[in-house]
């Protein structure tokens, strides 16, 4: 493939902003005081949910409201686990991750019949509907008093428990980035590229023999397993679970953090989120009950700046190249 | 000769109106097949049918090579061997030419175990001759967003052929191309593989002519006349009636 100046300088530009973030958030645990690491921990799970989002979204052309919903089996399934005594953090993510594959297995064998604002208004009512189950089912969700007293995770089943903000922090850079990283390696396989034509022209997908409805299946199931380990770390950094983190707002807001960020974008998807829980837990502190308020200017600020979708062109990884 | 494409009393209604009624048709293999006829003769009906996109008649059958496809979706027709261009070039528009042929290839060669990395690069060599041949080899890296109308129309005919089809339908290919592209369109044509069996739709005299195909005139959905294109086109009733002349191309 012809690489040209503009082509080389962007990359130079991209691994040096991943760099410059990557070592940001490598060195805050020395940087940050305790409340503001566990924000960067909350970040990150909550952008784990927002990288899930944007698969569905940029990639197979499926704007989503649902997530919250194998976000939400995720997260329950994890502190049910950690409470029944099952603290171990890698057998808790992959629980997680089968609650949240099997919750979008469920619904998504309905959903990849729809396409659009059809979609998007199912996943709308698969999101209301897991809000209002994360209220009302107390004996699962404990209600809205949620779950309380989650202990710590142990790594392994030997390891001392992680009982630090820094220990668990640790836990969730390193989980996220691990996902992140083979989220991103799937999109530049040729899976990526089969995705994008689905998201592109069905028409043209079909005609060739393509089962389109089976590579949205297959994307839905694999999205809802990144949202159940998204729950798993929410749990693990926050230590409880309120119905609160499983409402129609954070829909709203995951899907919000992915337009900000370029609906292509699992590193803007990251930091979307990263601005959005920023505004809205940290910059809203001075200014108590106006956190909606701060939202609404970054999001007013991001369409009228047109930085909305902005960083996917700063930070989106290089198209994989032709031979 | 075995019969490749055989399509038996197909008839298909849009609530009261009929499209087509009782069409009869067979095609041998590597047959050139042309449908003519004026707008709303049913053409595009006969060609949605036969694709899968327009399914099931409202009564008649389709069969492949002796299989009734009749009620299979174009998915499963694609697999089965049929390949299509549409009146508008359907491509994926963010993806590189060499990657739409890919795409069209994927399902259609090597083995379903060698999946990732390998099948694509093999399936890129491959693409990139292909595109020699088609006279597109300096678009293969742009995303065919930004191809020329022609080119558009000529990429999407490779991508009918990289799926080495048994049956290829082409929809009006010709349509709005200048006569550069029009030239080049016919070049492709003539060059098409012979072991193909080509059902084309167009109004076009020329490009009728480039495939020297039997030709069928449809009139309110029903065959009113069928034969060889010499003969037909000789008809100074059928040339006025039901074709449109490319100017500047003979």
């Amino acid at each position: 493939m012809r690489v040209d100046r503009s082509m080389r300088q962007r990359r130079r530009g991209v691994a040096a902003a991943a760099a410059a973030t990557a070592a940001a958030l490598v060195a805050a645990p020395w940087l940050v005081d305790d409340y503001t690491l566990t924000l960067v921990a909350r970040a990150l799970a909550l952008g784990l949910l927002a990288v899930s989002t944007a698969v569905l979204t940029g990639w197979a052309g499926l704007p989503s409201l649902g997530q919250v919903g194998p976000y939400a089996a995720g997260a329950y399934t994890a502190a049910h686990l950690a409470r029944g005594g099952t603290d171990v953090g890698v057998t808790q993510l992959a629980a997680a991750a089968l609650a949240g594959a099997v919750f979008a297995a469920l619904v998504g064998a309905v959903m990849v019949h729809a396409r659009g604002v059809t979609f998007l208004l199912i996943s709308l009512i698969v999101g209301v509907v897991t809000a209002t189950a994360a209220g009302r089912w107390k004996a699962v969700t404990g209600g809205t008093d949620g779950l309380a007293g989650i202990p710590p995770i142990r790594l392994v089943w030997s390891a001392p428990p992680l009982t630090s903000d820094r220990a668990v922090y640790g836990y969730v850079l390193a989980v996220t980035a691990g996902l992140v990283a083979v989220t991103v390696a799937v999109l530049r396989s040729p899976a990526g590229l089969l995705l994008a034509g689905c998201r592109d022209n069905e028409t043209r997908m079909r005609a060739s023999g393509h089962p389109v409805n089976a590579y949205l299946y297959l994307a839905v199931v694999g999205a809802g397993a990144l949202a159940g380990a998204a729950g798993a770390l929410t749990v693990t950094a926050t230590g409880y679970l309120s119905p609160a983190d499983l409402s129609f707002d954070t829909a709203v807001l995951v899907l919000l953090a992915v337009v900000i960020g370029g609906s292509t974008s699992m590193a803007g998807a990251l930091l979307g989120a990263g601005l959005i829980v920023g505004t809205r837990d940290w910059l809203a502190g001075p200014w108590p009950g106006h956190a909606p308020l701060l939202l609404g200017v970054l999001f007013i600020a991001a369409v009228y700046t047109r930085a909305a979708g902005a960083i996917t062109h700063r930070i989106r990884p290089p198209w994989r190249e032709a031979p | 000769m075995t019969a490749l494409l055989t399509i038996t009393d197909l008839t298909h209604t849009y609530g009261q109106l009929t499209a087509l009624d009782g069409i009869n048709l067979t095609l041998a293999d590597g047959a050139r097949h042309a449908i003519i006829g004026a707008n709303g003769a049913g053409k595009t009906t006969l060609l949605g049918l036969v694709a899968g996109t327009i399914r099931p008649p409202s009564n008649g059958r389709i069969d492949l090579a002796g299989r009734d496809i009749t009620r299979l979706n174009p998915t499963r027709r694609a697999r089965a061997g049929i390949a299509r261009t549409f009146q508008t070039a359907q491509l994926v528009d963010s993806a590189s030419a060499a990657d739409n042929l890919i795409l069209a290839a994927w399902h259609h060669t090597g083995r379903r175990s060698q999946w990732g990395r390998a099948r694509y690069r093999r399936l890129a060599a491959r693409s990139r001759s292909f595109l020699a041949q088609l006279g597109l080899a300096d678009c293969a890296d742009r995303p065919a967003a930004t191809l020329a109308h022609g080119q558009r129309r000529l990429l999407e005919l490779g991508m009918a052929l990289a799926g080495r089809p048994r049956l290829l339908l082409l929809d009006e290919p010709a349509a709005g191309l200048t006569p550069d592209a029009h030239q080049q369109l016919l070049t492709a044509l003539r060059g098409l593989p012979t072991q193909v069996a080509v059902l084309l739709v167009d109004h076009h005299l020329s490009v009728v002519t480039a495939l020297d195909a039997t030709v069928t005139v449809l009139h309110d959905g029903r065959t009113v006349r069928t034969g060889p294109c010499s003969q037909v086109l000789a008809d100074p009733a059928f040339r006025d009636a039901y074709l449109r002349t490319a100017p500047a191309v003979t």
